[in-house]
């Protein structure tokens, strides 16, 4: 594997609020190689979405951020607002899930994606037009001359996330970092976005994170997955191996809770429950998280954390007992 | 009226929903067809799953049958007896034949009601019950549902989104009704939540034998839970037909192209698939294309016109129980494959 282009080691990410901490990500490490896609799955409160905010130092003022985070040979985290703010957008750029609150409704599109190149570029606001105009036909905009003088609300959601994704890509970044980019899209739109990333990756070389809690996008479009669980990584590994041969229980359930095409067949057939809830991330506990969930836990799983071991190449478990069913 | 001679239990024949937009109280602004000329019928003990991505007025059905919404024409038979006019009074008797289970568990529970309260609600309205029994009632449904009985006295928000998503079925099956109406039930919820509310409906379904118009986006849950699966486009249903049918073998381009455009969790099969890229955007329901709706984003267009742009291709009956709306299918005349078989096959 080449040199990675973002290291991140024990990252924590700690929220002070009135009730006291939560602790959303805890000791986090993973690279990210040249023109990788990396897919983090993980339900609802793992932390997949503060881990890669807090890359970048998006989060609200309440948020403890510890560990490093290694891009391009600078430290992230310990960046000055002023030096990260030539990252951020240029190097590094963000999707979001809901193009149509991420855009703003009262400027016009091709404003919205020229100011990124004026400001970052220092284009002329000519120039940005030019390059505006090539960048969503980049992203397959149909009549992109026209568009650019249109308000969101006048696109489509598939549209907007296209606009989302020319914004993020004019700077021509190394990372994109995009979070459940296709959660609010319909399928047969989400088929196309993921065609359109998939041809950034091969066209542009640009390394993308994939935040999701969709299996399916994961195994369409990942070279690498990290299952996270209460803000521990719980396995991480190449996306054929994760899918036969998952080794953490917790991963093992997930993908016996999607219901799957033959499961139709066979009406007795039942998804596979993952019993109990999500812990609650007040304190870190000082045993495995899955544990109070996990059919294999024991005295040990209860009494530790279990620490990321490889079981196969480039396959890290955190898990006791890990192994296939 | 169905085979055995008992009416199903719900029938839809005909149903329109127009709403304006824009305009003023005396007239003007447009319509949006949110619903036009759809018919099915709902057997018993079936569990029929109406699919379609956003705007394609599944929901709006939903709410129609309910009678939530006024339908602008059209009939709804429940049992039978048709309720399309009824009056909200002549309608309460009859709201405990049919229920419904909401998308958003956050929103669809009374905040300030106890879970026990809500539960037993439909219980008091109907009068069906006296105090104990109504206690006993509710206990007893909480332990079929899978909530432990102490949660009855707590409220709403001290729940988990799956725990809501129990209370909401709870509610809507304590009076045993004979249709249940399930709005995109599990969409709001995380994966192995979801599966655990999936296999609770399907066994619910087994013990209490209600029928059941589940209502989703996700072609994969539908194809775990229902028997028979209607497929809404703009407003129009494009493909009827039982699951294994269905799933095997699709007709209508766009049934074709909605099954090869999800994904699934498996990276080699994934991969190796091929989609049936459609081109453009879903046409506004304000102004929907003239005869076969679906002709601009069809990739088989040039086939099927000129009759697709003049004539809106009626739901025809092209293998027993398989119904398709699309110029290119006939009787034993199967459409032409947008993909591969074989790719197909993978779903």
């Amino acid at each position: 594997m080449a040199a990675p282009l973002l290291e991140v080691t024990d990252l924590s990410v700690r929220f002070d609020t009135d009730d006291g901490p939560v602790h959303a990500v805890d000791r986090l490490s993973f690279t990210l190689a040249p023109g990788e896609v990396l897919g983090i799955v993980g339900e609802s409160g793992c932390g997949k979405s503060v881990t890669c905010m807090s890359l970048v130092r998006l989060l609200p003022e309440t948020a403890a951020i510890s560990g490093r985070a290694v891009f391009d040979g600078t430290d992230l985290l310990a960046l000055s607002q002023r030096r990260l703010r030539q990252v951020r957008g240029r190097q590094i750029s963000f999707v979001f899930q809901e193009p149509m609150t991420s855009l703003n409704p009262v400027f016009k599109v091709g404003r919205q994606i020229g100011e990124v190149l004026t400001k970052h570029l220092g284009l002329t606001r000519g120039e940005a037009r030019e390059r505006t105009i090539e960048l969503l036909r980049l992203v397959r905009i149909p009549a992109p001359e026209r568009r650019l003088d249109e308000y969101p609300h006048q696109l489509s959601g598939g549209m907007r996330q296209r606009v989302m994704i020319a914004m993020a890509l004019a700077c021509d970044p190394k990372v994109l970092i995009a979070d459940e980019p296709t959660t609010a899209l319909d399928v047969t739109i989400q088929a196309s976005v993921l065609d359109l990333l998939r041809d950034v990756r091969e066209r542009l070389g640009t390394a993308i994170v994939l935040i999701t809690h969709n299996l399916g996008v994961v195994a369409d479009i990942a070279d690498r997955v990290l299952v996270m669980y209460a803000g521990r990584k719980a396995e991480e590994a190449p996306v054929a191996d994760l899918y036969t041969a998952p080794q953490h229980p917790y991963t093992i359930g997930l993908l016996g809770a999607i219901p799957r095409p033959q499961d139709g067949e066979d009406t007795a057939r039942r998804l596979r429950e993952i019993p109990g809830r999500v812990p609650s991330l007040r304190e870190l506990p000082a045993m495995c998280a899955f544990a109070d969930r996990c059919p294999r836990a024991d005295e040990l799983s209860r009494s530790q954390v279990p620490e990321l071991r490889v079981v196969r190449p480039e396959h890290l478990v955190a898990c006791f007992h890990p192994g296939p069913e | 009226m169905s085979e055995d001679g008992r009416p199903y239990a719900l029938e839809v024949r005909d149903l329109v929903k127009h709403f304006r937009v824009g305009g003023t109280i005396a007239g003007g602004g447009s319509l949006v067809y949110a619903v036009d000329g759809v018919s099915f019928e709902l057997r018993r003990g079936e569990l029929l799953g109406l699919v379609g991505e956003s705007g394609s007025g599944k929901s709006t059905v939903a709410n129609c049958v309910m009678r939530l919404l006024e339908p602008t024409a059209g009939e709804i038979l429940l049992n039978g007896v048709d309720i399309t006019h009824l009056t909200r009074r002549q309608m309460r008797p009859l709201r405990r034949e049919l229920h419904m289970v909401f998308q958003d568990p956050y929103s669809s529970l009374n905040p300030r009601m106890s879970c026990g309260a809500i539960v037993g609600e439909p219980l008091r309205l109907h009068r069906i019950a006296n105090r104990a029994d109504l206690d006993r009632r509710v206990d007893q449904i909480f332990d079929r549902v899978g909530l432990r009985t102490e949660l009855r006295y707590r409220y709403p928000h001290e729940l988990s989104g799956g725990q809501r998503q129990r209370v909401g079925l709870a509610r809507a099956l304590i009076v045993e009704p004979s249709v249940l109406v399930a709005d995109e039930p599990v969409s709001a919820l995380d994966v192995s939540v979801q599966a655990s509310i999936l296999n609770l409906l399907r066994d619910l379904q087994d013990d209490m034998g209600f029928s059941c118009l589940f209502i989703t986006h996700d072609l994969a849950t539908v194809e775990f839970l229902c028997d028979r699966v209607a497929v809404m486009h703009l407003g129009k249903l494009v493909e009827v037909a039982p699951r294994a049918a269905l799933f095997r073998e699709p007709q209508h381009p766009y049934t074709q192209a909605l099954l090869s455009a999800a994904v699934v969790p498996d990276p080699e099969a994934q991969r190796s698939r091929r989609r049936v890229l459609l081109e453009g955007d879903i046409p506004s329901p304000l102004d929907p294309p003239s005869g076969c709706r679906f002709r601009t984003r069809c990739p088989l267009e040039r086939q099927s016109a000129p009759a697709s742009t003049e004539e809106d291709p009626p739901l025809t009956e092209f293998a027993p129980q398989h119904f398709v709306a699309c110029h290119l299918v006939a009787r034993g005349r199967p459409a032409p494959r947008l993909v591969e078989p074989s790719s197909v096959a993978v779903r």
